[in-house]
């Protein structure tokens, strides 16, 4: 039954390769297919996760600290659900978004393979996996991001791979010199090893370059510069899909293996870790609240939200790294329905540019519900999840003592507001622009969806903004399962030893591998 | 042995890191390459330098075998740079189709709120 875990990355996979058929309408069923089953798949993980299941499979059936592992516990299985919920509602706003080149060049097989590609890194127990997963997961992007050709996109590109290209190279060091200084890469099997390291030092370098080989994936302060400069040049369901969930996968690394493999140097590296944090957060809320285009306002955002996960990693508590994780949810829901949204006005007004448009709360107050409604979660209104999200890690800044980092986040959370309150007042509550408008709304380049496509594009967005509602509304079950995520990343003696104890090695004859 | 090794390591990350600071695309996705190449030996010099017998079962001592794992470390590395060396190469090609110039620095259309 554990060999099962494989499947939430064979999923993706498969259907990457089934969505590589010529013909437009079976591809797109194969797609659509793939995803559900990848969804109801997580669901069913994240069920026995939060039964206090820790599923191990180790593939091959080599004995741990050898072969590789896979494993899913709490953490891994609310990252995987959540994966696949956005991949899921980005699958089908793309369905309609998507214009018929980019879809004949393989779009829906690279989403697929990025998907599979992200889920791998959740589920491995492998340093050395990890990266390969990460590569996956880049090259996909690098595809995604780029497919098209327009300008923009070259150019947005070429800084976005460049950038990610040195934070693969920083972590092959770190991983290369984790295997030179503790002889394994599983990573059970050095939270074992390390723990007990004669030469802290080396350890403190090790926890550094990982520091920052994830943080460059996950847009921390001051290696963010690739995220603003790339985000907004694809097409809005693939930028949903990034903004939403890319960075976040640095900061599951992060949580993976700085926090969970080097507890010690972590707490040494504490001011630094808080300082980034802080200055993260200002850097990023500054900067969206200067944009005037839709979509680079909301890539700010995707690093200013960053600094908050630091700060919980950086407070190191179990409350804190709870508060992240709820957080992580609560951002990858509300960034993705928030682009879904810029899409639909988009759309509907042909432009992203804040000055060109205006008045569409009179003109459509279903959209200005849905945006308002993610807007104020994303900024932490009560009872919104945002609030509940932050309201956690502040209480955790303040038993720990760390007043000018709840401070900061505080100020933070105020000027999100503000920015947010700018998109509003811009796009819905301010009269029309009339002339300009109704120009760009003629050179549209797409031509206008269908009204049936344009029902989708609601549908999809409306429903992820009920499920962000949703979350906040009813916070008690994610608060409890991100609780338990966070015990057992803090505490891994479970972990580890149902990773490395051989009894517990599921090597069923039937296996999938 | 060890200090060529590391002083062979250090010149190709300068190498690799001038290269990248310079404004040309071509000297950046070389530099990106040499920055790799870097990393691989690195992985190398970190494994055993010394000379080994092959890590086959029964056909040497345990403890006179050399370590694989580096080595298949290198190797998956190896082949995933040349991957993205290959998509970096066509990428750049376009972007000079594209910008008409060499120039990093004429890259910068994405940043102003023009475009988009």
């Amino acid at each position: 039954m554990n060999s099962l875990v494989v499947l939430p990355f064979l999923i993706p996979l498969i259907t990457g390769f089934s969505a590589l058929i010529r013909n437009r309408t079976p591809r797109r069923y194969a797609f659509v297919i793939g995803m559900t089953l990848n969804l109801l798949f997580s669901l069913w993980l994240l069920n026995g996760a939060a039964n206090g299941d820790l599923r191990v499979s180790q593939m091959g059936g080599h004995p741990a600290p050898f072969g590789i592992t896979l494993a899913v516990d709490t953490l891994s299985a609310i990252m995987l659900t959540i994966t696949a919920l956005i991949a899921f509602a980005s699958g089908i706003f793309s369905l309609v978004t998507i214009d018929a080149n980019r879809d004949r060049f393989s779009y829906y097989p690279l989403t697929a393979f990025l998907i599979s590609g992200i889920n791998f890194a959740f589920l491995t127990g492998d340093l050395f996996t990890l990266y390969v997963a990460f590569e996956i997961m880049l090259m996909a992007s690098f595809v995604l991001l780029t497919l098209g050709g327009e300008r923009g996109q070259i150019e947005g590109g070429i800084k976005y791979v460049t950038l990610n290209l040195i934070s693969s190279t920083f972590f092959l060091i770190a991983a290369g010199l984790t295997y030179a200084v503790a002889g394994t890469l599983n990573m059970a099997h050095l939270v074992e090893r390390l723990a007990d390291q004669p030469t802290p030092g080396i350890t403190t370098v090790l926890a550094g370059l990982f520091l920052i080989a994830f943080g460059i994936k996950a847009a921390i302060f001051p290696l963010f510069f690739w995220l603003p400069a790339s985000y907004h040049t694809p097409p809005v369901a693939v930028t949903a899909l990034f903004g939403g969930l890319l960075t976040k996968v640095g900061i599951y690394a992060l949580w993976r293996v700085v926090v969970m493999i080097f507890p010690k140097d972590l707490a040494y590296l504490q001011p630094l870790i808080l300082a980034i944090a802080a200055l993260t957060m200002i850097t990023g809320v500054i900067g969206a609240v200067a944009q005037t285009d839709f979509r680079r306002l909301l890539s700010f955002h995707i690093v200013s939200q960053i600094g908050y996960l630091i700060m919980g990693i950086g407070i190191g508590t179990p409350l804190a790294i709870a508060g992240a994780i709820f957080f992580t949810v609560h951002v990858i829901l509300a960034k993705t329905t928030l682009f879904f949204v810029s899409g639909v006005v988009h759309e509907l007004k042909g432009t992203y540019t804040l000055k060109k448009l205006g008045g569409m709360v009179k003109s459509h107050r279903g959209i200005a519900a849905l945006f308002f409604l993610a807007a104020m979660s994303l900024a932490g209104i009560p009872p919104f999840s945002g609030f509940w999200a932050k309201l956690i890690l502040l209480r955790a800044g303040l038993e720990e003592g760390h007043y000018v980092i709840t401070a900061v986040a505080l100020g933070v959370s105020l000027l999100t507001l503000y920015s947010m309150v700018k998109i509003w007042n811009e796009v819905f509550w301010k009269k029309a622009a009339e002339k300009v408008t109704d120009e760009s709304l003629e050179t549209h380049k797409r031509g206008a969806a269908t009204p049936f496509e344009l029902r989708v594009m609601i549908g999809v967005t409306a429903v992820m903004t009920a499920v962000v509602v949703l979350v906040g509304v009813v916070a008690e079950p994610l608060l409890v399962i991100s609780q338990q995520a966070s015990d057992g990343l803090l505490n891994p003696t479970t972990y580890v030893e149902t990773i490395l104890t051989p009894e517990t090695d599921n090597i069923v004859p039937e296996g999938g591998e | 042995m060890s200090f060529v090794f590391a002083v062979t390591i250090g010149v190709l990350f300068a190498c690799g890191v001038y290269l990248m600071l310079r404004r040309s695309l071509a000297r950046l996705i070389i530099g990106l390459s040499l920055l790799t190449y870097g990393a691989n030996l690195l992985i190398f010099t970190g494994g055993d330098l010394s000379r080994r017998a092959p890590p086959i079962v029964d056909a040497a001592p345990l403890e006179a075998m050399a370590d694989p794992i580096p080595q298949a470390l290198i190797l998956t590395a190896i082949v995933i740079s040349f991957g993205v060396t290959a998509f970096t190469l066509a990428l750049g090609y376009r972007a000079s189709q594209a910008v008409q110039t060499d120039d990093l620095d004429a890259l910068q259309s994405t940043d102003t709120d023009e475009t988009a």
